[in-house]
């Protein structure tokens, strides 16, 4: 369970980013995100939860505990993984519907990014997407079994 | 060729406050003055639909796109004028084939063969063809090395070969293939052959006629030209059998609603109005080619290839993936434990600008067993400066990932 808002840790994510002075210091940050990104288990790799970007391949794994929903990933991209760390940071643990209204200005607000984001050079928009519709698809979940009860 | 940076502004412009260096010639090349001048003049001088127009504006433009096709002529040897046919590039004028010469002359049965270091553009066109057809589409293997054998291409080749499509050179690991002795060995046994000339057109000196191809494609922007204007070559009788491609406006003499009867060549392939501008520019890009010459270009960039080969092997963990024994200017890698993706952001944050990934030919990447490879493609306004600049950003590159 999250105790901060996204917006709590997005502002948190952009105060960080603040500090660095220079690229390489905000890509060593990210890099560093990257590796201690825990490794996702094999038996996760399927087909069904890669998300397939044009260079690099990202595997999105979602569940459910309590209403709220966790994020596991992994890249073959040590640069992706690390912004992957920052989206999980940033989104899993919360309720659908804060995911669903997440508009995640952090991406553009750490500037460096956001080109990332909007190329289909990586899999990190598609799994942006990929997160919100796993969100959209526990809220119906959740309402659907909230109506049963 | 130091001169010669100072023809493309481009050059002088900083990427992230560094000095860009340009290493993604292959992807596309920057434009020299000549050309940006001639896009930039027609706009100012003489903009006008060509061909139809009796007015002054027209007819000049007019002679300038035909000047155009005189001077693709004779950038590729082609017999007649009327054998160049004007496309949006490479990948239209593969597709053009597919869709005419291909739907006229192939059937069930019938077999296409390509090799395995296509470019997507070589491949989708002639699956799209089979699937409709029922023909077969087989692959020449490449080595590890990156070569084609010709001795298990002509095992393939029978009476069934209808047509060879095959890139001259290697987009991804920059082999030169052996073309001309394999044209000949596919007119043995009575196919056509088409040659993806993308990337050769701007290193190789092109002679279709003494080369003997059917079709040969190239795009303007990969020699210093425009983007939005290529070039299929054809022999004669072959664009004069074929049915049209799309209809449409200049591609017609006659029109009534009971039957229509098409215009000759080359027009009868180049329905509606053309990319009159960058087909315009093209030639800038041409002649500037023949200004400097092609002899002395090869000579410049073989020194740059031989150069980087030397640098890039000496680094710990690299690996060049592609070591024909003869290639074009440009090196495809890859460092031990690294995603290509990780290295070309990094190198950007540098002002150094190389093609990471599976370059458009992901059936040749799982044939080395790699998600993709760092390519640096040289141009003749690269210098061996630029290739230290890209070794010490690699070994910059390594140290931050590792």
């Amino acid at each position: 369970m999250s105790e901060k808002s996204i917006l709590q840790t997005e502002q948190e994510i952009i105060e960080d980013f603040s500090l660095f002075d220079n690229w390489e210091d905000k890509y060593e940050y990210i890099i560093d995100l990257g590796k201690k990104l825990p490794l996702l288990e094999d038996e996760y790799k399927l087909e069904e939860n890669k998300i397939k970007g044009c260079q690099s391949t990202v595997w999105l794994v979602a569940s459910s505990t309590e209403g709220r929903l966790f994020f596991k990933a992994d890249s073959d991209a040590v640069i992706v993984k690390g912004l992957i760390s920052m989206l999980i940071q940033v989104l899993s643990g919360h309720r659908p519907e804060e995911i669903i209204a997440a508009k995640l200005d952090f991406i553009r607000e750490i500037g460096m990014f956001a080109h990332l984001a909007q190329t289909r050079s990586n899999g990190l928009l598609a799994m942006i997407k990929q997160m919100k519709n796993y969100a959209i698809a526990y809220q119906a979940l959740n309402s659907a079994q909230g109506k049963q009860d | 060729m130091k001169d010669v940076r100072l023809q493309f502004p481009i050059l002088d412009r900083l990427v992230k406050d560094k000095p860009l260096v340009y290493l993604d010639n292959a992807a596309t090349s920057q434009k020299p003055l000549a050309v940006i001048e001639a896009l930039s003049h027609y706009y100012s001088h003489y903009n006008a639909n060509i061909h139809r127009g009796i007015h002054t504006l027209a007819e000049e433009a007019t002679a300038a796109y035909e000047a155009t096709r005189y001077a693709v002529q004779d950038f590729i040897g082609a017999a007649s004028v009327e054998e160049v046919i004007f496309t949006r590039g490479t990948t239209e004028a593969i597709n053009l084939v597919a869709y005419t010469w291909g739907r006229q002359n192939i059937q069930a049965g019938d077999e296409i063969i390509i090799s395995g270091m296509e470019h997507h553009s070589n491949i989708v066109p002639w699956q799209i063809l089979c699937a409709e057809k029922s023909a077969v589409l087989k692959i020449i293997p490449v080595s590890d090395k990156g070569e084609l054998s010709v001795q298990e291409y002509k095992a393939l080749l029978s009476e069934k070969t209808k047509l060879v499509a095959l890139v001259q050179v290697s987009n991804a690991l920059g082999t030169v293939n052996p073309v001309k002795e394999m044209i000949e060995a596919a007119h043995q046994v009575g196919a056509k052959v088409l040659i993806d000339g993308a990337q050769s057109a701007v290193h190789l000196d092109i002679d279709v006629q003494q080369m003997d191809c059917d079709f040969f494609a190239f795009s303007g922007h990969k020699v210093y030209g425009p983007t939005g204007v290529g070039v299929l070559y054809g022999k004669k009788e072959l664009l004069e059998a074929m049915p049209v491609f799309q209809g449409g406006g200049e591609m017609i003499k006659e029109v009534s609603f009971e039957r229509t009867t098409y215009n000759e060549l080359p027009y009868k392939y180049e329905a509606g109005t053309p990319n009159i501008a960058d087909t315009i520019a093209l030639k800038a890009a041409l002649d500037f080619i023949s200004g400097i010459g092609k002899e002395k270009i090869r000579k410049h960039e073989e020194a740059l290839l031989a150069y980087a080969t030397a640098e890039l092997s000496a680094i710990p963990g690299l690996e060049i993936v592609g070591q024909a024994k003869e290639k074009v200017s440009l090196v495809s890698f890859n460092i031990k434990g690294i995603h290509p993706q990780d290295i070309g952001i990094l190198l950007d944050n540098l002002g150094i600008a190389v093609r990471t990934g599976h370059h458009c030919t992901q059936p040749l990447m799982k044939r080395f067993g790699i998600p993709g490879t760092v390519r640096a493609s040289f141009a003749l306004y690269n210098q061996q400066e630029e290739i230290d600049v890209l070794v010490a950003g690699l070994h910059k590159t390594i140290k931050m990932l590792s």
